[in-house]
């Protein structure tokens, strides 16, 4: 015996029960109420197709809302909740009220939308509180979701008799078998159908697939079928709200298979006649595995529809467990079921039923044009079977009609996929009348469309089967019209006067059932979702406490506050540090490619836009790329280390796509060329020093008379080689210090003895940014947005005037050249502060004709200046405008000046 | 998810892979603007067989044309290019 809840109340299950076993078993009828009418709804299947009975399992982050009851195994101490009712499921408010039925029929919301806004403000409010399914947690999940790939010969999905022979010869051929199964036994079927083969033959079978190391998994749902026989399998190793073995709840398995067999069997068509939605009409194949597979009878006295012969099956079943048949309605005329020893009623259609919230009481039925009506507590239907086409169709394949079975079966396939058994074969039925009746038959119960609202689709208008999926949201709930769709069609066909095949069908999309977020996620979930890369000096970082900001993949230092200092007290001091003594950091992340051979220059005046053949070994100098269009892509600096050997730094931000567009022009456009390009960027550590005192330091560092501004040598501190390049960002006469990353630690120990030793301070990227910002230096992603191109940032007199460099073409459209563009300038505070992001304006109220692209203050002297685009802004300095950013409440009137606030004439960076 | 024939590799994921562009949107080194900028802004989009560039990033990271039907996704040739593929 097994303890379970069910809306606060204790029950018992037996073992193997299914939730929905468990609660017919303690005859609860009344499980969920529907999505949109709040109608009392039961538990209408035995599997995955279950429209209507969705409850909430478990608690906390473990909570799934919308789970099947058919669909989850009861466990000791399972919790289960009812959904969609208030304030409890017998009486519900949205039901007593029966304000939804007549409004929200077919179309309602195109219908409200169409209308004015106030109707819909108006319902708004009660749609959101009325209609919806179970919530979702607020809690994360505890557990974790794996998964893992795996490679096979033959996928088998669907583990019936058909699948499991199937399964069973291949692996017995040497062939690599993987043989899913949804349910948590094999042979569900068999069980409920207790013909032919039996449940020995299941246990016989399987042993000998594993002993021909074939894979079985059950509780896994092969739930999409992609792109060159990719299918992914969900894995259930444990039951919605249970606490997992192992910590791992579901697994997530990419299987690329040689071939895949579909043994996916049929799912059972309701039928279509009103209050068929009541608990206690169930589909006719549920009854019997009820029966056989569970135990449970779920009515004594039982109805039985069907226009088939399968359904027979259930009332032999019925009659061995001991309920009483009292009527075997079958559509087909004499002699159908004529000697089945049940009272039958040929030509016999279901009308309608009678009953209380929780129960079936009676059933109407028009046996030969006469209503005839009989007492029943379970009418069991069986409207003819529906193939799982679902995985043939996610592949590509097409459907044949099969008019014996009045139902689509699997044709041709672009992959190799092939379907066996019921999906391919379902059994004969009757085509039943035309209803006559559609009000309140329900075709999609989990979405509460009746036949009516397609009848209404169909007088409004809507021809088209997606039009009319849409229009009354059919087989869109979460069931994706498993049970509906053929009905649908069925009625739609109808109207248009065509055969079903006519009709036109929806598209099959994954997943089959639905997939929990988490196992998408899987390992990449929370902090896992993207890498962090460290820096080789992280730990260095990390001992000093810094405050960290995310740089492209990395963390970097923003700043380092000592004493209490706040994050602007910190840079403004490390600033000032730069600007009057000498500062360093930590460059590492800057991207940097080696490029090497005889046509390493040529490559490169392919590459950036400047001239770097002219470069003599030893020197460096500023560049920048553009991208194909003639817009500026990325900018750095290119040094020429020896005679064929250059080093070409670009931003951080931009390392990923300047290593693919190098990569690209190497290996795509320049495959002639003797050159080779190697992406360096982790190889080196860097370490910036800049100031006044900067070239004491490294003298006392390199033991001689470092390089001028803009030459490059290599040389040894501490022991170990480096790359010195005298660059400067800060406006300071400055190097860069570039050391193989795994021996970086011991350069940086001897460099910043040394800037502390002469009271420098290390800096973060704050004050960088303060330093670059005053110096008019540009960022890529801030000033460098990708709608600027040289001209627009005064550096179109870098170009190389003899072209043949990427974006030499782009950049010659006359567009580019016309008036009215946004140009680099700088922007001084009259007054305040001026908002970083904020637009320019002439006065309150006004177009914007720029925007700050970047804000700070001037280092020495104080007052806020900023860097920003505005339109024909080199020929505007002087003006007065205003950077406002009404969101933030924030403005400050500011003059156009150069981009330029320190050093202008560029003494101090050199000797 | 595709199964892509990388010349250098063998079979790999698609995971594997980047798409990069179509080799119709190749803008030639020496192209002039008129050409640079139909390469770039007015390509084709066939509903059928077409020459695609993919790069192997997580794999051995070398650059491909992959010739793929975009309505079936049928693969029918992978070729290797760079400097290792010049005749």
């Amino acid at each position: 015996m097994i303890n379970f809840s069910f809306d606060g109340k204790v029950y018992t299950a037996q073992e193997g029960d299914t939730l929905a076993a468990a609660l017919l078993r303690n005859g609860i009828g009344l499980v969920g109420r529907s999505f949109k009418y709040h109608r009392p709804r039961g538990i209408m299947t035995a599997g995955v197709e279950e429209p209507n009975a969705l409850v909430t399992v478990g608690e906390g982050g473990r909570t799934e809302p919308n789970t099947r009851a058919t669909d989850v195994f009861v466990y000791e101490g399972l919790v289960a909740k009812s959904q969609n009712r208030w304030p409890n499921l017998s009486f519900d408010i949205g039901s007593v009220f029966g304000f939804a039925a007549p409004a929200l029929s077919a179309g309602f919301y195109y219908k409200t939308f169409f209308g004015s806004a106030k109707k819909w403000m108006f319902y708004e409010y009660f749609i959101r509180k009325a209609a919806g399914l179970g919530n979702a947690p607020t809690s994360s999940d505890p557990d974790r979701f794996s998964q893992r790939a795996a490679f096979c010969d033959i996928l088998v999905v669907g583990a019936g008799p058909a699948g499991m022979q199937a399964a069973l010869e291949a692996a017995e051929s040497g062939k690599r078998v993987i043989l899913v199964e949804q349910d948590n036994i094999l042979g569900p079927s068999l069980i409920r159908d207790g013909q032919e083969q039996d449940a020995d033959w299941i246990n016989a079978a399987a042993a000998r697939i594993r002993a021909a190391n074939g894979l079985i998994l059950t509780r896994t749902t092969a739930s999409g079928y992609w792109e060159h026989d990719l299918v992914t399998l969900t894995q259930r190793l444990s039951e919605p709200g249970q606490i997992p073995q192992n910590n791992v709840a579901q697994r997530l398995w990419h299987v690329r298979a040689g071939q895949v067999i579909l043994a996916t069997g049929s799912i059972e068509r309701p039928m279509a006649f009103a209050h068929n939605d009541r608990p206690g009409v169930m589909l006719s194949q549920a009854v019997r595995s009820y029966v056989r597979r569970f135990g449970v009878v779920p009515g004594k006295r039982v109805v039985i529809a069907t226009n088939n012969d399968d359904a027979y099956k259930t009332a032999q079943a019925l009659k061995e467990a001991g309920a009483q048949i009292v009527a075997v309605l079958d559509a087909r005329p004499a002699p159908a079921g004529a000697n089945s020893g049940h009272r039958v009623y040929n030509n016999a259609t279901p009308l309608s039923t009678k009953g209380a919230r929780h129960c079936l009481k009676n059933v109407s039925a028009l046996v030969d044009g006469a209503t005839l009506e009989w007492d029943a507590d379970l009418l069991a239907v069986s409207g003819g079977f529906t193939p799982v086409v679902h995985l043939h169709m996610q592949a590509g394949g097409t459907l044949d009609w099969n008019a014996d079975a009045q139902a689509f079966v699997p044709a041709a396939s672009r992959q190799n996929v092939t379907t066996i058994g019921g999906a391919a074969e379902p059994q004969p039925i009757f085509k039943m009348a035309s209803v006559a009746k559609p009000k309140k038959s329900f075709i999609d119960f989990q979405n509460d469309v009746t036949l009516s609202d397609v009848d209404l689709a169909w007088a409004e208008g809507y021809r088209s089967v997606e039009h009319l999926k849409r229009y009354t949201t059919l087989g869109m709930a979460t069931d994706q019209g498993k049970l509906s769709n053929m009905a649908a069609l069925g009625r739609l066909a109808e109207k248009q006067g065509v055969a079903i095949p006519e009709a036109g069908l929806t598209t099959f999309r994954p997943p089959y059932t639905p997939v929990t977020m988490g196992l998408l996620a899987g390992a990449g979930a929370k902090d896992a979702g993207a890498h962090v890369r460290r820096l080789a000096l992280y730990d260095l970082h990390a001992a000093k406490n810094p405050i960290w900001q995310p740089l492209g993949y990395w963390f970097r230092p923003r700043a380092y506050p000592i004493s209490g200092e706040s994050l602007a007290q910190a840079a403004l001091r490390e600033a000032k540090a730069v600007r009057n003594n000498v500062g360093m950091t930590d460059v590492s992340t800057l991207a940097k490619f080696e490029v090497s051979g005889p046509d390493a220059a040529a490559f490169l005046e392919i590459i950036c836009a400047t001239t770097v053949s002219k470069l003599a070994a030893g020197r460096g100098r500023y560049t920048f790329m553009l991208r194909e269009d003639g817009f500026v892509f990325d900018d750095g600096t290119v040094w020429r280390l020896d005679e064929n050997r250059y080093l070409l730094t670009s931003s951080t931000g931009g390392a990923d796509r300047m290593a693919t567009h190098i990569s690209y022009v190497r290996q795509y456009l320049c495959p002639h060329l003797r050159v080779s390009a190697v992406n360096v960027q982790e190889h080196y550590a860097g370490i910036a020093i800049a100031g006044p005192k900067a070239k004491a330091v490294l003298t006392t560092l390199i033991g001689e008379e470092p390089p001028r501004h803009m030459s490059t040598v290599p040389a040894v501190i501490a022991g170990v080689p480096v790359i010195i390049l005298a660059a400067s960002y800060s406006g300071e006469r400055a190097f860069e210090i570039y050391i193989t990353a795994s021996v970086a630690a011991t350069v940086w120990a001897a460099c910043e003895a040394e800037v502390l030793h002469i009271g420098g301070a290390l800096y973060g990227l704050e004050a960088m940014e303060f330093l670059r910002i005053e110096k008019g230096h540009l960022v890529v992603g801030g000033e460098v947005d990708g709608r600027m191109t040289p001209h627009d940032l005064a550096l179109d007199k870098m170009l190389n005037k003899a072209g043949g460099y990427i974006g030499a073409s782009g950049l010659a459209r006359p567009a580019l050249a016309e008036t009215g563009r946004r140009q680099l300038v700088g922007l001084e505070a009259l007054e305040g502060d001026i908002p970083e992001g904020s637009m320019l304006v002439s006065n309150e109220g006004a177009s914007p004709q720029g925007h700050v692209s970047a804000a700070a203050f001037r280092i020495i002297e104080g007052g806020s200046v900023a860097l920003g685009q505005l339109v024909d802004g080199f020929s505007r300095h002087g003006e007065i405008l205003i950077a406002s950013s009404p969101t933030r409440g924030q403005k400050a009137r500011v003059r156009v000046v150069a981009p330029h606030f320190y050093d202008h004439a560029g003494e101090r960076y050199r000797d | 998810m595709m199964l892509i024939p990388c010349p250098h590799c063998g079979p790999r994921a698609q995971s594997e892979f980047i798409y990069e562009r179509t080799v119709d949107s190749v803008v030639p080194l020496d192209a002039p603007t008129d050409e640079a900028m139909t390469k770039l802004f007015t390509r084709n989009n066939p509903r059928g067989v077409d020459d695609e560039i993919w790069r192997h990033t997580y794999g051995c990271r070398a650059w491909m044309v992959v010739t793929r039907h975009r309505v079936t996704n049928e693969i029918s040739e992978c070729r290797a290019i760079g400097p290792e593929a010049l005749p």
